[in-house]
């Protein structure tokens, strides 16, 4: 138990330091264009890469996990409140999985 | 996006924190599911309770905590677990450091604060906001996120155990629908098309490509994808269409 607490403490010291670091030191540094463009596409680059392939096994089989997603995206599409999304993913897959 | 913020009439800090809050309710509304089905998890794994709350408390990170917890159970050496949690987090080091070129305030301690809760989910809400130049916008939005994941990660570990086991697996989608609901309303502008396309064509080839042949952790994969894909977006669209 002990050393499972420690283990959560190391993994939230590694999780902290790449979010502190840049706020810290990197606030007076004049970045090049480049970075700043390369900075701006991360957030969409990022999303896009944890979506795929981790959604492929995020239930019990991919054709609900594959249902969740289509349902999330759809609501996403008619802009849909963000927990709608998540709720509706959900129901899709609960579908899928009692339909199948 | 880049209102001359210096030319109007600031408000208060107090102002800015509560709209910080507001701005930050869709997030803290899509992670109380997330965070529901992070309890379950841990708990479906006999995770101590208190290790789980304490992941929540202490790493607020959805994607490492999931990754976390599954690498425990399965016996994972620690050095391994801390690696991979350090490698799918490094990815938060890019949007600090995109945070760090627009906030005004310069006060350490506040900056160490508003570090503490830079996710996926903030960062994109914050980046979307011309707000987030100030320090009490984006303390209010992440601390509103902080608090609504620990409050669904004690529901999922005390309460949602009296849900249906259907129910519960079912909850496995809803860290991807939430970054499903986060990225699909962004894809309206062809430069943000091609960088999401071309980090899951990178997925795909290292996935089913690579990853049979060089065993290759979801974390570095990530890393790799995010960096192409930003990479070529920034290489091609040299304007600021980003």
């Amino acid at each position: 138990m002990i050393s499972l607490f420690l283990l959560v403490l190391a993994m939230a010291f590694v999780t902290y330091i790449p979010r502190l670091v840049p706020l810290l030191w990197l606030r007076d540094v004049k970045l090049p264009p480049f970075l700043k463009r390369f900075l701006l596409f991360t957030p969409y680059a990022v999303l896009a890469s944890l979506i795929f392939p981790g959604i492929l096994q995020a239930t019990n089989s991919l054709t609900s996990a594959l249902a969740g997603g289509v349902v999330a995206a759809a609501l996403a599409l008619l802009r849909a409140n963000l927990m709608l999304v998540v709720i509706g993913g959900i129901a899709g897959v609960y579908l899928v999985d009692a339909l199948l | 996006m880049a209102t001359p913020v210096s030319q109007m009439t600031p408000i208060p800090n107090k102002d800015a924190f509560r709209s910080g809050m507001r701005a930050g309710i869709p997030v803290a509304v899509g992670y109380i599911p997330i965070a529901i089905a992070f309890g379950l998890l841990a708990k479906s794994f006999d995770m101590p309770n208190v290790i789980t709350l304490a992941m929540s408390l202490f790493i607020f990170a959805g994607a490492s905590q999931f990754i976390g917890v599954q690498l425990i159970m399965a016996g994972s050496m620690y050095w391994e677990i801390i690696l991979t949690t350090f490698i799918l987090n490094l990815r938060h080091f890019l949007m600090s450091a995109s945070l760090s070129q627009r906030l005004e305030t310069t006060s350490n301690r506040f900056l160490a604060a508003i570090a503490f809760g830079v996710t996926d989910e903030t960062f994109s809400v914050a980046s979307t906001r011309d707000e987030s130049t100030r320090g009490h916008f984006v303390l209010g939005l992440n601390l509103i996120a902080f608090l609504a994941w620990n409050v669904g990660t004690w529901i999922g570990v005390f309460l949602a155990f009296g849900l249906p086991a259907s129910v519960q697996t079912s909850m496995g989608i809803a860290l991807y629908a939430m970054f499903i609901g986060l990225l699909v309303p962004s894809l309206t502008r062809k430069p943000v098309i091609v960088v999401a396309a071309i980090a899951v064509l990178t997925q795909a080839i290292l996935y089913f490509g690579v990853s049979p042949f060089i065993p290759l952790s979801s974390g570095l994969s990530i890393i790799l994808a995010t960096m192409v894909a930003a990479g070529i977006g920034a290489l091609v669209y040299k304007e600021d269409e980003a």
